[in-house]
């Protein structure tokens, strides 16, 4: 049978093993418009979308490890939009960037497992998976491997995913409130971002974490610009809530800009992209530097 | 590739090519029409159901990935004669232009007004972000959309 619909997760994965060619499809949003359109030709295919092991959310307190401990978010790959818009995205800027995926119906369907497989560099939620040092779990029948986002995305549309594996969850610290995501594109639903940026300020472990989707065959994690809101917050304390200058946000935005790779095409020119992400990125630094 | 599955209340099985939406099912092997085939990428939303109550774009839905699901189409919401609240609505609005996205609306509005029975504007333009009508008569569906609402739909 060319489409096998599983229930279980051993049985997905039992499938997967079977069928070297097999493709997953879970909400359909990326693999149905590349069959619908002749792009690709599917073999066989694993519908994923009953697997309950797969929908795993945990966000709240009953993940904290030990009294006082890190909470830690685990975000099942089965997870849709609309699942974490309702029960929680245990990351205010995953929660945003959520919000901003297509249309109720496309929430309804896709998957963050599906986003992160797909790996557009316009994904969504990548850029704040980026931000959080997030880890990609994957399983295969013969077990489990965990992979930083970094070294997950390897590529436009490629990744170190296997035929063999699915995306288990993504999971992180709780990463505290001072965190945001921002995309722009041409209108505000149903839209494709132009460029888009997740920014991350971690107080309690000491930790910025800039990344931009849309700007590059990759995430671009903004190395400089992490380190220069770093060395910002260390010199005026983590937790002194203090707008940066005008001066400051703008050269926050230019380091921004200047670790972007972008490129002109039908969405904007990279000029344009660059000068979003300079705007993007000294909006969310000013929004954030008084939240922590 | 036989599929089962249950369309506006009856158990209906097709033979299903591999790579078949269930969009193409609904309209090609089952003839239910309502549900508009357009833009075959999710971004246009004339094809929207509801699978299992949830909204989503028939062109999207792999026919078996559809396998034992419960499958709502506009053909089920009301007759000519008895019309659904929603679709009388989009009548009285005047909310019909060309018509061609009009069941899509129709079902998206259904959705909308089952989980927020008194909605927004600014909460209807959302739950309606996926349905595109190219005539552009977005006043009037949203004029339909508030004179639907608060009946039980």
């Amino acid at each position: 049978m060319p489409v096998q619909v599983v229930r279980h997760l051993d049985e997905a994965l039992d499938a997967l093993a079977a069928m070297p060619r097999a493709e997953p499809i879970a909400g359909g949003t990326d693999l149905m418009v590349e069959i619908n359109f002749g792009r690709r030709r599917v073999s066989d295919v694993v519908a994923i979308d009953r697997v309950d092991e797969l929908k795993e959310l945990r966000t709240g307190r009953e993940f904290r490890v030990g009294a006082g401990g890190d909470t830690r978010i685990r975000v099942g790959g089965g997870v849709t939009y609309t699942q974490l818009l309702t029960d929680g995205a245990g990351s205010v800027a995953l929660w945003e960037a959520s919000r901003t995926v297509g249309s109720p119906q496309i929430r309804n369907a896709g998957t963050i497992g599906g986003n992160l497989a797909t790996s557009s560099p316009a994904g969504d939620t990548l850029p704040v998976f980026a931000a959080l040092d997030a880890t990609v779990v994957l399983r295969s029948r013969e077990g489990e491997r965990r992979v930083k986002f970094g070294e997950f995305m390897t590529g436009p549309k490629r990744n170190v995913r296997r035929r063999d594996e699915l995306v288990l969850a993504a999971e992180w610290d709780d990463a505290g409130p001072a965190q945001t995501f921002i995309k722009v594109g041409t209108r505000n639903a149903m839209v494709i971002a132009v460029a888009s940026l997740a920014f991350v300020i971690d107080a309690a472990r000491r930790r910025v974490g800039i990344a931009l989707g849309s700007c590059g065959p990759t995430i671009i994690r903004a190395a400089d610009a992490e380190r220069f809101a770093q060395g910002w917050l260390e010199e005026r304390g983590w937790d002194r809530p203090r707008r940066p200058t005008e001066a400051e946000r703008g050269e926050l935005g230019r380091l921004v800009a200047a670790a972007a790779r972008p490129i002109d095409d039908v969405r904007g020119t990279a000029a344009y992209r660059r000068h979003v992400l300079a705007v993007i990125a000294a909006r969310a630094f000013d929004r954030l530097a008084v939240m922590t | 590739m036989r599929i089962r599955l249950r369309v506006n209340g009856t158990e209906r099985s097709v033979e299903a090519q591999d790579h078949e939406s269930l969009l193409t099912v609904l309209r090609d092997d089952l003839r239910l029409a309502g549900s508009k085939n357009a833009c075959e990428q999710g971004e246009c939303g004339s094809c929207s159901v509801l699978m299992d109550g949830e909204l989503v774009c028939a062109c999207l839905v792999l026919a078996g990935a559809a396998a034992d699901r419960e499958v709502r189409t506009v053909e089920s919401l009301g007759t000519m004669e008895r019309m659904h609240p929603v679709q009388q609505a989009f009548v009285d609005a005047g909310a019909v232009q060309c018509g061609f996205c009009t069941p899509g609306f129709v079902i998206s509005t259904v959705a909308l007004l089952r989980a927020n029975p008194e909605p927004s504007d600014a909460e209807i333009k959302e739950a309606l972000a996926g349905n595109i009508c190219r005539c552009t008569g977005y006043g009037k569906i949203l004029e339909a959309v508030h004179r639907a609402a608060g009946q039980r739909v």
